[in-house]
C-alpha cells in the first residue's frame, strides 16, 4: 500500500533523512518510533505531499506521489502533528468543509459527517466553535477530519497527545478498530500503545531506519535470559564470560544456588546452547526463565546503540 | 472548478468570522460616503455660483464622479492589504496549511480559491457604495456611463492589488509584514509615473505604463481602452503565477 524507497531529505546542510525504504501492506497498523528530530514528522510531511523527498520515491497504492499527487492525497487521511484547525468553524461546518474538499459531495457527505461526528464521540460539541474546544475534543475533530472521506490509509502523527486516560484508551481502541480495513502509521512516544496497537514496528533515529519488525520480535529478540542453577557464582560468571555470543552476564548469590542474568545478541537462539553448556558441566538447573525486554528497553538500546 | 469554489466558500467563512472584515467594510463605507457628500455640496456650491456669474453649468462627472472614484481608489490601496494579507500568512502561522496540502487539490485551485474568495468580498464593497450613483441618477440629470466605466475599472484596479496581496501573503508567516509589504509596493506602483516626468521618452514611457494610477484614469472619465484591460489583466496575472512560484519555492525549501 505504502512503499517509502530510498528517501531523503535535506533542509539546507542538514540531512533530516538518510536513504530510508519501508514498506506498510495493506491493513497493517504500522508503529512509527523514534526520539525528538529523528525526521518522524519529515517522513509524514513526505507522505502527506507537503513537501517532496530530495530524492528517493514514494509510492502510494502503487502510485508515485510527486508523479500523481491527486490520487494519493484522495487516499489518504491526515492528522498532522499539532492537529491545526480552524479555529472560527464549527465541528460540523468544518466536517462538511473537509468532506468537500476531498470530494465526498451531497447525501454522500452528510452520511460521512454524521458517522465521523457519531464515532469520535463529537455530538455534543458539533456546534461549537472550534476554538472553544478542550483538548480531548479539537484532537477527536482531528481525527474525524481524518476518517471523513473513509480514506484507505490513515496517517497519525502523535494522536492521543494530551488526552486523558480514558481519551487514550478510546482513541486506541478506535485505531485498533481500523485494523485490516485501513491502512494505518501512527507515530507516537507513547510505546505501550505501540505494542497495544501496532502490528509493525519502524523504528528511526537520526534520519535512518534502525528496525523493523513485529513488537513482538523485537522485544523477544532483544531479552535476556535468567538461570538458577547449583553451582559456584564466580565459576558460572567466568565460564559464561568466555563465550562470545553472550553480551553481558550478572550473577546474584541465593545460598548455595546462584541466579545470573545473561544477555545476548538478538540474532541468535541461544537457549538449548546454555542448557548444554549447564548440563556438560554437571551444574544441576533449576529454573531457566526467558525474559522478554520491554519495548522500552528496546528503543533505548536501539537508540543509544546508534549514538555511540 | 468545484474546488475552487469550495475554497472560496471556506474563505468567506473566515472572512466574516473575523473583525477585519468589518472594520474594512466599515470604514471604507464612511470614508467613500464622506467623499461622496462633500463632492456633491462643493460640486452644488460652485454650479449655484456659475449660474450667477456667467449662466453655464459644471460637469457633473467631472465635479462628482471622477472625484469620487479616484478618492474610493486611494482608500481601496490602503484596505485591500488587509483583506489579502491573512489569506496564506495565516495559514503558515496556524499550520493548517499543512493539511490543506495534504488535501486533493492543485496549488492552482488553491491560489484560484483564496484570490476569488478575497474577490467577492471586494466585489460586496464596490455594491455597498452603488446607493452613491443611483441617488445622482434619481434627483438629477446624470449620464450614468462614467459611473459603469469608472467601477469596471475599480474592479479590475482592486483586482490587481488583490494579485499582489495574495503573492505577498505567500511570502510570510506575519500577517502584518504582508500587509506592510502590499501597502508598500501598491503605492510604488502608483506613484511610479511620477518617474515619467524626471525621465527621457523610452523610459518615461515605460514609468508611465507600469504605474497603476495611468491606466484607470481612462475609466473615470467614461473611456473603455482595451490597452488598460490588458494591463490590469496581465498585472493579475502575473500576481497569481509569483504565488504558484512562491508555493512550490516554499514547498521544496521547508
Amino acid at each position: 500500500m505504502i512503499e517509502v524507497i530510498n528517501v531523503s531529505k535535506w533542509f539546507g546542510e542538514r540531512q533530516a533523512l538518510k536513504n530510508i525504504s519501508f514498506k506498510v501492506e495493506k491493513g497493517e497498523i504500522l508503529g512509527f518510533l523514534g526520539p525528538n528530530g529523528a525526521g518522524k514528522t519529515t517522513t509524514m510531511r513526505i507522505l502527506t505531499g507537503f513537501f517532496p523527498p530530495s530524492s528517493g520515491t514514494v509510492k502510494i497504492a502503487g502510485e508515485d506521489i510527486t508523479k500523481n499527487p491527486i490520487f494519493a492525497k484522495q487516499k489518504l487521511g491526515y492528522l498532522p502533528e499539532n492537529n491545526p484547525l480552524y479555529d472560527e468553524m464549527t465541528v460540523e461546518a468544518y466536517l462538511k468543509f473537509v468532506a468537500s474538499v476531498k470530494g465526498i459531495k451531497g447525501k454522500k457527505q452528510k452520511m460521512q459527517v454524521e458517522k465521523v461526528i457519531e464515532e469520535c464521540g463529537i455530538k455534543e460539541v458539533k456546534n461549537r466553535l472550534i476554538k472553544r474546544l478542550s483538548k480531548g475534543y479539537r484532537q477527536r475533530v482531528g481525527l474525524a477530519q481524518a476518517l471523513v472521506n473513509d480514506p484507505e490509509i490513515l496517517i497519525l502523527d502523535e494522536p492521543t497527545i494530551g488526552l486523558d486516560p480514558k481519551q487514550i484508551y478510546e482513541i486506541r481502541q478506535l485505531i485498533k478498530n481500523l485494523a485490516g480495513e485501513k491502512t494505518v502509521i501512527l507515530s507516537t512516544h507513547i510505546l505501550p500503545e505501540v505494542s497495544m496497537v501496532c502490528t509493525r514496528v519502524v523504528i528511526i533515529n537520526k534520519g535512518e531506519v534502525v528496525a523493523e519488525d513485529t513488537p513482538d520480535n523485537l522485544t523477544a529478540k532483544r531479552g535476556q535470559i535468567e538461570i538458577l542453577v547449583k553451582a559456584p557464582a564466580e565459576e558460572i560468571e567466568n565460564h559464561f564470560k568466555s563465550i562470545p555470543e553472550i553480551e553481558g552476564i550478572e550473577v546474584k548469590k541465593e545460598n548455595e544456588f546462584t541466579r545470573a542474568f545473561l544477555r545476548f545478541s538478538p540474532q541468535i537462539e541461544i537457549r538449548p546452547f546454555i542448557v548444554k553448556t549447564i548440563v556438560e558441566k554437571g551444574w544441576d538447573l533449576l529454573e531457566l526463565i526467558p525474559r522478554r525486554a520491554s519495548l522500552e528497553e528496546v528503543f533505548v538500546q536501539l537508540v543509544t546503540e546508534e549514538a555511540s | 472548478m468545484r474546488n475552487i469554489w469550495i475554497l472560496l466558500k471556506k474563505e468567506w467563512y473566515g472572512y466574516f468570522t473575523s473583525p477585519i472584515v468589518y472594520t474594512v467594510l466599515f470604514i471604507f463605507l464612511l470614508l467613500s460616503g464622506y467623499f461622496f457628500a462633500s463632492n456633491v455640496a462643493y460640486f452644488s456650491l460652485m454650479s449655484i455660483q456659475a449660474t450667477q456669474w456667467w449662466g453655464g453649468e459644471f460637469n457633473l462627472v467631472e465635479w462628482v464622479i471622477e472625484p469620487l472614484l479616484g478618492n474610493m481608489s486611494i482608500v481601496l490601496l490602503l484596505l485591500l492589504p488587509l483583506l489579502t494579507m491573512r489569506l496564506f500568512a495565516e495559514e503558515r502561522r496556524h499550520g493548517t496549511m499543512e493539511l490543506l496540502l495534504s488535501y486533493p487539490i492543485s496549488d492552482i485551485e488553491l491560489v484560484l480559491g483564496k484570490f476569488f474568495g478575497c474577490i467577492s468580498v471586494y466585489i460586496l464593497m464596490l455594491i455597498l457604495t452603488f446607493i452613491y450613483p443611483l441617488l445622482l441618477f434619481w434627483v438629477g440629470r446624470s449620464d450614468l456611463g462614467p459611473f459603469f466605466t469608472g467601477y469596471l475599472g475599480l474592479l479590475l484596479m482592486g483586482s490587481a492589488f488583490i494579485a499582489l496581496g495574495v503573492f505577498i501573503s505567500s511570502l510570510t508567516e506575519n500577517q502584518i509584514i504582508a500587509a506592510a509589504l502590499t501597502f508598500g509596493l501598491l503605492l510604488l506602483f502608483w506613484i511610479i509615473n511620477w518617474a515619467a516626468y524626471l525621465t527621457e521618452p523610452p523610459l518615461s514611457k515605460i514609468f508611465e505604463g507600469i504605474s497603476l494610477i495611468t491606466h484607470f484614469r481612462n475609466f473615470t472619465k467614461g473611456i473603455i481602452d482595451t490597452a488598460d484591460i490588458v494591463f490590469y489583466l496581465t498585472f493579475i496575472l502575473f500576481g497569481l503565477f509569483l504565488t504558484l512560484r512562491s508555493l512550490e519555492i516554499h514547498r521544496k525549501r521547508s
